[in-house]
């Protein structure tokens, strides 16, 4: 039995907005019969661009009828274009969030709503031409594929298949999915400037909010190979925990999200 | 909850009030241990040995030395063939099915890794086995042959007297390996009028309690331990015995063994009367496995255009347990590899359920779900985006009528 929280068991007992719109703007579909998942989306869209209605039909588990359900009530009263930057996470959070095994759902209404907002524009769907595709029973792209490995930091086929199903019907495409999941992982020295914009970016998107919240602040100084030298500001620069801060949580947000050989010092006025 | 219908005895079951009574001495009264000197172990020892008498009989083995005792069905045949295949070494031929249980099927294909090379036998659309290529199959490298007895998902009997006749016939060195964990409790066993080494069977599938199985081995057949220790169950399995579960055990086959009359005719007229009735309402459904040759208490569904883990979360609701070897259900996202194997269409691949009965349900909870089971699947259809494959399906079943 999964787990599933009250608001999935809501959506799919009693789903919302179940059925097709004859006169829809925009239809978008996702999945296919022979996934096991499959979901049609209809929008109607009046002529400022508002979605006035969303409905859908959807074949799948539980957790797909929720998310499709719960995707209709998301749409509804948005803007098509401020539809478009729904995106999957944001699909299972409002369902209070899906087992990792089900995040797959909330991919294809993503990809449902996508492919709704291109034909209410009249863009061919795109079929991947000149794209590789890698695994044809879900339709998956090299590109996608690459980019949810990296996007989940994907080790195993077996973790890429709960995401993206890539590679879980037939199963021909493993050994490509397989070496895409080597490639990606392949560690390439970086260059220092490339770690330096990396380090930094971390530090004032992540680690500095985090300690501003603490009245405390951290800057970068400079970086030497896998040294990251940093300086504690504000209450931090004072406080006995500081050199717990700094390994605990500052080179280990490093080491998780660059490379594991970073080292934190901290450098002092 | 709202009252419970269990319709997933192929899962698991209920102990039968009778053998929780049984056992109940054995917790706080007689707990001795059966291999201790003094005289209060050596009558514990004594309902051990019954309950081996107990399931020999049951298993129709020639003595009931060649019981042993196990933890579970998977234990059981995990001993069969890593005991087997270690206490003989060299030959590195093995031949199963393509529908065998995963207990079986995920150590060959850990053997694979290890160097043995398995062929399976393939089974045709009705589900039963294509034995056509099983003699040519078997040769002087084959080291083990396995075959279930029943299948779990669609209740399918395989002719496994047939198959180790053949094989021995071919390789009398071969040996033949049973699971009959389905099979037990809803067919005779008679394991001693065929050429079968070794044949598996789980309590908690017949009414005994969770956490105890038997492994059938012929006299004669060698087998390695996996579990090394003392010296109960002969050098076989280590570890003192459970005996409150065996006492139940060895009454649940009793009880089982009285009552193969009782599942053989009225069981299976409640399948029959469950499967009826859900064709006849339901134009979307399908009979997976409509064989004469299946135990009566199992029917497998294809519900056509519908996802099978949605109608059970919908059954679910309404306090009616089933199962579905679908994609989605119990952490696999792969559809069923019985039902694939045996070529199910896509249409009713993700959409199957198996309900499983028991000498515990009614006729009256069969008609409870037949009634509310085709509204169930009625509003599941309309959510279905495959309105126009349904609006032909039930176009087609009209003119049937």
């Amino acid at each position: 039995m999964w787990d599933y929280t009250d608001k999935v068991k809501e959506h799919f007992t009693k789903p919302k907005n179940v059925g097709m719109i004859e006169d829809a703007d925009a239809v978008g579909e996702a999945g296919s019969l022979v996934c096991g998942d499959m979901l049609k989306l209809y929008l109607k869209v009046d002529k400022n661009g508002i979605i006035t209605d969303a409905k859908f039909q959807t074949f799948g588990c539980g957790s797909a009828v929720a998310s499709s359900s719960i995707l209709t009530e998301m749409v509804i009263g948005k803007h098509i274009d401020e539809a478009k930057n729904i995106t999957n996470k944001q699909i299972a959070d409002a369902l209070g969030g899906l087992p990792p095994e089900k995040m797959h759902c909330s991919v294809m209404g993503h990809e449902a709503l996508e492919n709704a907002i291109a034909d209410y524009y009249g863009i061919e769907i795109k079929p991947h031409e000149e794209e590789k595709i890698v695994c044809k029973c879900f339709h998956l792209s090299e590109e996608e594929i690459v980019n949810v490995i990296k996007k989940h930091n994907i080790k195993t086929i077996e973790e890429l298949s709960k995401i993206t199903q890539a590679g879980s019907a037939c199963g021909q495409c493993i050994s490509e999915l397989g070496k895409l999941i080597d490639k990606v992982n392949e560690k390439k020295p970086m260059s220092k400037v490339q770690m330096i914009i990396k380090v930094n970016e971390l530090i004032e998107n992540h680690i500095a909010r985090e300690l501003q919240k603490d009245g405390g602040d951290i800057e970068l100084v400079d970086i030497d190979g896998f040294n990251v030298m940093v300086r504690l500001k504000g209450s931090c620069s004072m406080c006995n925990s500081a050199k717990l801060t700094l390994k605990n949580f500052v080179e280990a947000t490093l080491k998780e999200n660059i490379d594991n050989r970073i080292e934190v010092i901290q450098v002092n006025d | 909850m709202t009252n419970i219908i269990y319709l997933d005895n192929n899962a698991t079951t209920k102990v039968d009030e009778r053998v929780a009574e049984k056992m109940l001495p054995y917790f706080c009264k007689y707990y001795g241990n059966p291999s201790s000197m003094h005289d209060f172990g050596g009558n514990v020892k004594h309902a051990v040995d019954e309950a081996r008498a107990q399931i020999a009989e049951f298993m129709g083995a020639n003595t009931e030395r060649e019981i042993i005792f196990t933890g579970s069905g998977s234990e059981s045949a995990n001993l069969a063939v890593k005991g087997v295949l270690e206490a003989k070494k060299g030959r590195k031929h093995i031949i199963t099915t393509r529908v065998e249980h995963a207990c079986v099927l995920n150590q060959y294909k850990l053997l694979e890794k290890e160097g043995y090379v398995v062929d399976y036998i393939d089974v045709l659309p009705s589900g039963e086995l294509d034995l056509s290529k099983l003699e040519s199959m078997v040769n002087d490298d084959t080291a083990l042959v396995s075959c279930m007895m029943a299948n779990n998902e669609t209740g399918v009997i395989f002719p496994v007297d047939k198959v180790a006749q053949i094989v021995k016939k071919k390789n009398h060195r071969t040996k033949v390996f049973v699971d009959a964990v389905q099979a037990a409790g809803k067919i005779k066993l008679d394991v001693k009028n065929t050429e079968i080494d070794m044949m598996s069977i789980s309590g908690h599938k017949f009414h005994a309690p969770k956490g105890v199985g038997a492994l059938y081995i012929k006299a004669g057949t060698l087998i390695s331990p996996l579990i090394i220790g003392g010296h109960q169950e002969k050098g076989k399995r280590a570890g003192t015995e459970a005996v409150p579960s065996l006492v139940g055990f060895g009454y649940a086959a009793q009880l089982a063994q009285e009552n193969l009359e009782y599942e053989a005719t009225e069981v299976k007229k409640m399948r029959d009367a469950l499967e009826q009735n859900i064709i006849k309402s339901v134009y979307n459904a399908r009979i997976n496995t409509n064989t004469d040759f299946r135990v009566p208490n199992t029917t497998n569904i294809g519900f056509q255009f519908i996802e099978g883990e949605l109608i059970l979360l919908h059954l679910s609701e309404l306090g009616i347990c089933a199962s579905s070897g679908s994609a989605c259900t119990s952490g696999s996202l792969e559809p069923s590899h019985v039902l694939k194997a045996q070529g199910i269409p896509f249409s009713a691949l993700h959409g199957s359920i198996r309900f499983s009965l028991s000498r515990f349900n009614t006729m009256k909870e069969i008609d409870e779900v037949s009634s509310v089971l085709p509204k169930v699947i009625e509003k599941l259809n309309n959510i279905s985006p495959f309105q126009k494959e349904l609006k032909d399906l039930r176009a087609k079943s009209l003119i049937v009528r």
